[in-house]
């Protein structure tokens, strides 16, 4: 166990949340290694949701632990502390500053001081700039870095959101359903953008297209009424007996 | 002086001995003596009426305390006189039949002074102690309990010895104590006096008691004891008066928010207007009565069975007017919402203002909801219990509306998911108009109940709306039970504050701790939970 | 340096406000002192204090659509900040009357000694000070707004919740106002000011003077505005308003920015309060009623909010019509406002201001198609001065 700990980027033990006696977590348990990239399915309700809100201070844990970096202690802190400490979170219906264009958004988004008064007085710099362009190649929207985000086609925001996760620099992303309502080119464009950012930080993705997982190749944590039910690549989760009954048996 | 006073004992001494017309022959000295005097002299004079124990004096002595009683300049004859333009109008003091009339300058008002008005309020107490009705009898004991007159003791044992009834029997033991009591003959007569005004056991004989204790002695030393007693007594009555003064308010309460609980709490409407609707229930309350007034008076008691009905349709069809004209453009944007209804609450109070008038309308209460009665020592006010029944009625009318009926079920179905219902083939629209219809409604109900507790003003609703939304917010949105305690015990806490803290600083305590409340518990007292809260 | 920070790059219509504004503000003066009456440019001195209340009310839009507009706070109690400063201000003219009141007490204002008050209460010390009254002028809104936005921001209160508690804050201070023993004149208020910085409130020069205090004031708070809008803090509190979780996602303190930007506003509130009292000659806590902070948002929401310039436009525009409706038809002023309030809503929910723009913006993108000129991605709001600032540097 305390091995285990030593090593993680991000360690849950025994996590559970209850909503009015119905738990939504139960004694979940993950264990995030630096640099790793996991998929987490589940069938709706499984908690998935619940165990990002968790990890990004949204939503308390009743019980458990919850360690970053295996020294800070997350069940203490609020999402702004979290967002901080280099945790980036992209949520399920893409969200973007509509009224500001992509290169706003980047902006805001570049990891610099958030103080009022910083913020106030601060100057973008040379360098910024340059971090801001290299997001914008990464994500494809360099031709439209001066349109408005809410101008933008639905899988360019979601693009642009995880853009911004870039540029906010972060240890460990959280990505939920990336794929959901595009095109199967997006799809597969979408992949490739989270197999390039997972070069560099841990990323957990959560996704119901089994496809789009497929294609993303990692390890795989099915998740079912809010513990773990099976872990391990695509295929080995998928020939499991329990798994295949709690997708199809019901 | 003295030998005045010795005159007038004489004189009521042969009045009580000689025949009927020598009678009323001593008796008509004896009040034109009124005329005569100074202050002393008239207290004199007033004592020596009150002992002739004649019931036609009363007229007299209450027409002095008035400052009603003249005297003639010409022939020192004394009148009842009224003013009628630039002459004055004379009445016989004693029989009260007409008498002429005279110039300004040729009467002269007989002055009386506080402590004059004090001996007749006295002498009169006296007076009516044996008189016919027992109802009177009543009245003079328990006037005599106030003025605590000493003179008037001996009358008092006299009544005391031939009185029949129970009732003024017990009233005439108070008085007969709490005259006693300060100054008691003997100490068993003290302790009796002491025991009887302590079984009384109000707030007249806490003072009373506490009195006494001030004094030196055993019987003063009973007195502090029973006053210890009584006004722990009286603390526990205390807050009984203020929980039912509380739950008053918060039937009040009740009634404004229970509307807005629909459109704010069910449908998500900030409807601004909605005080308006309830001031449209009130003016339509009024309205009808002005009709009965004119047509029909004879319904007058019927008035608010008809108003009831008409508010609801008045209001709803208000409120389904403004829910299709305005509203349903606007859903998904709370703001623009809550202008826009504030700007229509403006129009409303406008349009009432043009066609009624901007001053205060009064709305008489039927027989039935005049008047108060005493249970212990708590003073109930029929309209107040009314209100608190009729708020309670409407209460359980809507959650029967909505938890039984197939509207109800259509409501709960769209304001929970819209596409869904609209899916199963609910008409959306058409039940988002009859919700806030219902609600409009529901508030026009209210206003024909605070109709009945104040006068009815185009600012009315202005006075709720603020109270309202507190409640609902409080109690939290879209929960009927959180409304109906965020009611109570917003009105219970604003009447505990106010003893302490006055009314005005008593509403800002609550409206501060209900802004403490919403931002320690932004979801109210009754929170929903979980995600979709969130969502 | 300071200068260029302030003014480069500001939206343009904002830039030909303060220009308006500040040449108004030196013209109407001249034109008010200089001239004879007879003449046919002089300004009479009621248009001048009418002119000026219109000014103050514009500052008072102004600083409601630094938080609305920009941070998606409607608040309904900004005319609590504007009536605490314009008491502030109150004071100070009333410590100035001296002995020249109905009593003719020194030190106590009339109502205190009608009052049987024996002493002046604590917190009217120091109030003979023109600067402490000033200070308290900006202090005591920004410290009430502070206070109560740290605990509504903190509490993460929103939305018409935050709104409707920003009416009870404003309703609970009338209500303590109208109290007699709160010191501050009670129903009546304060009023018959004699003196301000020791000359005749009622002399041509003074309300001159005020005028052009009350112009420089609107100026400078347009310019300052202005400014933390085009910042990069600007950026942030327009995320906070169209998606607060996000911003906080993103590590950005969320309450402490709101509260930054109310704060802020709620002391040019307060500063436009102080330069009222003075040109209408009383304050009461009417200006505590709830009625009166809603109008302010319909000012704003006219003119045109997250524009600057519109609720400032807004707020004259409204108050010239208020005028003339009062005086001419009494009976329909409120007709009038009530449909403003549905008709703005309903019909024109980006104001005058942010309607042209939008329609601007489309002539402009037609063009842009049209011609394939190099465009700048036109936008509406809060976009165009973000992207006119770009071009700046």
């Amino acid at each position: 166990m305390s091995e285990a700990k030593t090593r993680s980027l991000l360690y849950l033990d025994g996590v559970t949340v209850s909503f009015d006696g119905f738990k939504a977590l139960n004694a979940l348990s993950v264990v995030i290694e630096p640099g790793e990239m996991r998929a987490i399915i589940g069938p709706n309700g499984a908690g998935k949701t619940t165990m990002m809100d968790v990890i990004t201070g949204k939503t308390q844990p009743d019980e458990g632990t919850l360690f970053f970096e295996d020294e800070i202690d997350l069940s203490k802190r609020d999402e702004v502390d979290i967002a901080q400490l280099g945790i980036g979170r992209k949520f399920q219906k893409p969200t973007v500053f509509e009224q500001h264009s992509v290169r706003d958004n980047l902006e805001l988004a570049l990891s610099a001081p958030r103080g009022v008064f910083a913020t106030l007085f601060a100057r973008r710099s040379a360098e910024q700039d340059g971090r801001i362009e290299e997001v914008l190649a990464t994500i494809r929207l360099g031709a439209k870095r001066d349109a408005l985000a809410g101008s933008l086609s639905h899988g360019e925001k979601q693009w642009l959101e995880i853009g911004m996760l870039l540029a906010q620099d972060p240890k460990l992303l959280l990505i939920d359903e990336p794929a959901a309502g595009m095109t199967d080119a997006e799809t597969a464009e979408t992949a490739r953008l989270l197999k390039e950012i997972s070069k560099t930080r841990s990323v957990i993705v959560v996704e119901h297209d089994m496809v789009f997982v497929r294609a993303l190749g990692v390890k795989v944590t099915v998740l079912h009424e809010g513990s773990v039910l099976a872990e391990g690549s695509l295929d080995h989760v998928s020939a499991d007996p329990k798994v295949v009954e709690v997708y199809l048996g019901r | 002086m003295a030998l005045l006073a010795g005159l007038l004992a004489w004189t009521a001494a042969a009045l009580a001995q000689d025949g009927p017309k020598a009678g009323a022959e001593a008796l008509r000295a004896l009040v034109n003596a009124l005329g005569t005097g100074g202050y002393s002299q008239t207290s004199d004079q007033i004592s020596a009426l009150a002992a002739t124990g004649d019931p036609s004096v009363a007229p007299v002595l209450q027409a002095l305390a008035d400052g009603d009683l003249y005297v003639r300049e010409a022939d020192g004859a004394v009148f009842i006189a009224a003013r009628a333009g630039k002459i004055y109008r004379l009445r016989d003091p004693l029989s009260g039949q007409d008498a002429g009339e005279a110039g300004r300058k040729d009467i002269d008002k007989i002055k009386v002074n506080n402590s004059l008005r004090r001996a007749i309020r006295a002498a009169l107490g006296a007076l009516t102690l044996q008189a016919g009705d027992p109802g009177q009898r009543l009245a003079a004991a328990q006037n005599l309990f106030k003025t605590r007159d000493p003179e008037a003791l001996e009358s008092l044992d006299a009544a005391l010895a031939k009185e029949s009834d129970p009732g003024v029997r017990a009233a005439m033991a108070e008085a007969r104590a709490a005259l006693v009591l300060l100054a008691p003959p003997d100490l068993s007569a003290g302790l009796a006096a002491v025991a009887t005004i302590a079984a009384r056991g109000d707030r007249e004989a806490l003072t009373l008691l506490k009195e006494a204790a001030a004094g030196q002695g055993e019987v003063a030393a009973a007195a502090a004891r029973a006053a210890g007693d009584l006004s722990q007594i009286l603390q526990v009555w205390d807050l009984g008066q203020n929980i039912w003064y509380g739950i008053s308010l918060g039937s009040v309460l009740l009634l404004a928010a229970i509307g807005l609980s629909i459109t704010f709490g069910v449908m998500g409407v900030i409807n601004m207007a909605h005080g308006e609707m309830v001031m449209i229930g009130a003016y339509t309350t009024f309205a009808v009565q002005e009709l009965i007034r004119t047509s029909a008076p004879w319904l007058f008691d019927y008035s608010l069975t008809f108003a009831i009905p008409l508010a609801f349709l008045i209001s709803g069809t208000v409120g389904i007017a403004i829910e299709r004209s305005v509203i349903r453009w606007l859903y998904g944007r709370p703001l623009e919402t809550l202008l826009a209804t504030w700007g229509l609450s403006l129009i409303l109070q406008q349009a009432v203002r043009s066609i009624f008038g901007a001053t205060n309308r009064e709305v008489g209460n039927p027989s039935w909801m005049s008047g108060a009665f005493e249970l212990g020592q708590l003073t109930i006010t029929y309209n107040r219990m009314w209100i608190i029944a009729f708020a309670l009625f409407v209460f359980a009318l809507l959650m029967f509306v909505l938890r039984q009926t197939p509207l109800g079920l259509q409501m709960r179905a769209v304001t929970q998911n819209r596409q869904m219902a609209s899916a199963m083939g609910i008409r959306t629209p058409w039940i988002d108009a009859l919700t806030f219809g219902l609600g409009s409604g529901i508030a026009g109900i209210a206003g024909v109940a605070l109709s009945q507790i104040g006068n009815v003003s185009p600012n009315l609703g202005q006075g709720y709306i603020i109270d309202s939304f507190m409640v609902v917010v409080f109690g939290g949105v879209g929960n009927l039970w959180g409304t109906l305690v965020g009611a109570f015990s917003l009105g219970v806490a604003n009447k505990f504050l106010e003893p302490f803290a006055g009314a005005v600083l008593g509403k800002i305590l609550v409206l501060v701790l209900i802004i403490l409340f919403i931002q320690r518990y932004p979801r109210g007292l009754f929170a929903q939970k979980g995600r979709a809260v969130e969502a | 340096m300071i200068t260029r920070r302030l003014f480069l790059g500001s939206d343009r219509l904002v830039l030909g406000f303060i220009v308006v504004i500040v040449v108004l503000g030196i013209l109407v003066p001249v034109l008010h002192l200089a001239l004879p009456e007879s003449h046919a440019f002089h300004v009479p001195t009621y248009l001048v204090a009418l002119s000026g209340k219109y000014l103050c009310f514009a500052l008072l839009a102004l600083a409601l659509d630094l938080v609305w507009g920009f941070c998606g706070i409607l608040s309904l109690g900004h005319g609590a900040f504007f009536g605490l400063g314009g008491y502030a201000m109150g004071m100070y003219l009333m410590r100035n009357i001296g002995t020249r009141g109905v009593y003719g007490h020194p030190v106590l204002p009339d109502f205190m000694v009608f009052l049987n008050w024996e002493q002046l209460p604590w917190y009217w010390h120091g109030f003979d000070h023109f600067w402490f009254a000033a200070l308290m002028v900006v202090l005591v809104p920004g410290l009430l707004a502070f206070i109560f936005g740290w605990f509504a921001f903190s509490s993460r209160v929103t939305g018409v919740y935050l709104s409707i508690i920003t009416q009870a804050m404003t309703f609970a201070l009338m209500l303590a106002f109208f109290r007699n023993d709160m010191g501050f004149g009670g129903n009546n208020g304060l009023t018959d000011f004699k003196d301000l910085l020791g000359y005749s409130i009622q002399s041509p020069g003074v309300r001159a003077g005020l005028f052009a205090a009350s112009a420089l004031a609107l100026a400078g708070a347009l310019a300052l505005c202005s400014a933390i809008v085009r910042s990069k803090l600007g950026k942030v509190l327009v995320a906070v308003r169209d998606a607060e979780s996000r911003t906080r996602f993103l590590g950005y303190r969320v309450e402490h920015v709101k509260l930054f930007a109310f704060t802020v506003s709620a002391m040019l509130a307060g500063i436009a309060g102080a330069l009222y009292v003075p040109q209408v000659g009383i304050i009461n806590p009417g200006e505590f009623a709830p009625a009166n902070s809603i109008e302010i948002v319909v000012w704003t929401a006219i003119g045109g909010r997250g524009t600057l310039a519109g609720p400032v436009l807004g707020a004259v525009l409204v108050n010239v019509g208020k005028s003339y409706f009062t005086a001419a038809l009494p009976e329909l002023w409120l007709f009038a406002l009530g449909a403003l309030f549905v008709g703005v809503t309903l019909f024109l929910p980006k104001g005058i201001v942010g309607t042209a723009r939008a329609a601007l913006a489309v002539r402009r993108e037609r063009r842009r198609l049209a011609g394939c000129g190099q465009g700048q991605g036109g936008g509406e709001g809060p976009a165009l001065p973000a992207a006119s600032a770009q071009l700046a540097e």
